[in-house]
């Protein structure tokens, strides 16, 4: 019954992730606009862009060339405009040490890169729909942190 | 010639509703602003009229009764697990009797407007619960599974971990780790 879209962004190089991601999304009862970028330069270019439409949510790959995801966390956190986007963190990595240094610079969720496509629809759902509650419920983001 | 013009929008919105509601002959009450109740049934055809209609002049219908039910459901939890009142019967009950429909009823209309279950969003707003009670009281889990009516430190612990995807622990040590930045800067 809601007919408004929730907006979603992913920053990654690899096109098959990418491509994977997206039809995830396609196949979600959740109204989503996906977009993505191919490296955190692009990235970074819309979101400071005037006009830009700023996501609820968006997912950061960590290696990509031109910057990297931590570059790009840092930059959004400093920027007062961006205090509204959940930043979730999209990586093959699950070094306890990236988790722990991404989530204390500001990352809100920490997902691993699930192999097969119906874990990644499930575990898309579970963050979008746990954020959804972040943002319609008045709970306090300062203490949002998922890892899936 | 030009003229300058100063508008009452509450005005012409009631005008446009009226006018149109009585050239339906439709009996019907404006109760408040943005709420019009009707006095006789009206058929599915006439509703479709009126409402095309209205959104001419932009005026849409919200399903409004069903948000503020699902709010009041909301609210009601969110009470109940914050005032850390010890709901002798199980919350079902609770919020059938409070809000006086049938629980299936409930958690249907719950889950299709807001995507989650109410059982997931009691634990959700108790394991958020304990965040603060860990944050910024700074008190020890079994204090916390005590105040939370959680039958054990464990199931506790668990039920964070299932939510969170990190324990309690981890939880604390990042968001301290975050306030020292902070301080830094």
């Amino acid at each position: 019954m809601n007919k408004e879209y929730m907006h979603i962004i992913l920053a990654d190089d690899d096109e098959d992730d990418r491509l994977f991601f997206t039809d995830a999304f396609e196949e979600l009862k959740i109204n989503t606009k996906v977009k993505t970028y191919n490296d955190g330069a692009e990235l970074m270019d819309y979101l400071n862009s005037e006009d830009s439409i700023l996501p609820e949510i968006l997912f950061l790959d960590l290696n990509m060339p031109k910057k990297n995801g931590i570059e790009c966390l840092h930059e959004i956190k400093s920027n007062p405009r961006f205090g509204n986007i959940a930043i979730a963190i999209y990586s093959t990595s699950s070094s306890e040490e990236h988790i722990e240094e991404t989530f204390v610079n500001g990352a809100n969720i920490y997902i691993k890169k699930p192999n097969d496509f119906n874990t990644l629809k499930k575990v898309l759902s579970d963050v979008v729909t746990i954020n959804w509650q972040y943002q319609t419920s008045g709970l306090n983001k300062d203490n949002f942190l998922l890892r899936m | 010639m030009k003229i300058y013009l100063k508008f009452d929008f509450n005005t012409i919105c009631r005008k446009v509703l009226e006018d149109r509601l009585n050239d339906k002959n439709i009996k019907y009450r404006i109760l408040s602003f943005g709420e019009v109740e009707f006095l006789d049934q009206i058929s599915k055809e006439e509703q479709k009229a009126l409402f095309g209609e209205l959104n001419e002049y932009g005026i849409e219908i919200i399903e409004n009764q069903k948000s503020a039910l699902v709010q009041k459901i909301k609210d009601t939890i969110v009470d109940m697990v914050f005032s850390e009142r010890d709901v002798n019967v199980k919350a079902s009950v609770y919020l059938a009797e409070k809000l006086n429909h049938s629980y299936g009823y409930l958690s249907n209309l719950f889950s299709e407007v807001t995507y989650t279950s109410i059982e997931n969003f009691i634990i959700l707003q108790k394991i958020e619960h304990s965040k603060q009670l860990i944050v910024n009281d700074k008190l020890t889990l079994t204090e916390i599974a005590y105040r939370l009516n959680y039958s054990s430190v464990a199931h506790l612990s668990t039920q964070f971990k299932n939510t969170t995807g990190i324990t309690p622990s981890q939880f604390q040590k990042i968001i301290s780790k975050r306030r020292e930045i902070a301080n830094k800067k």
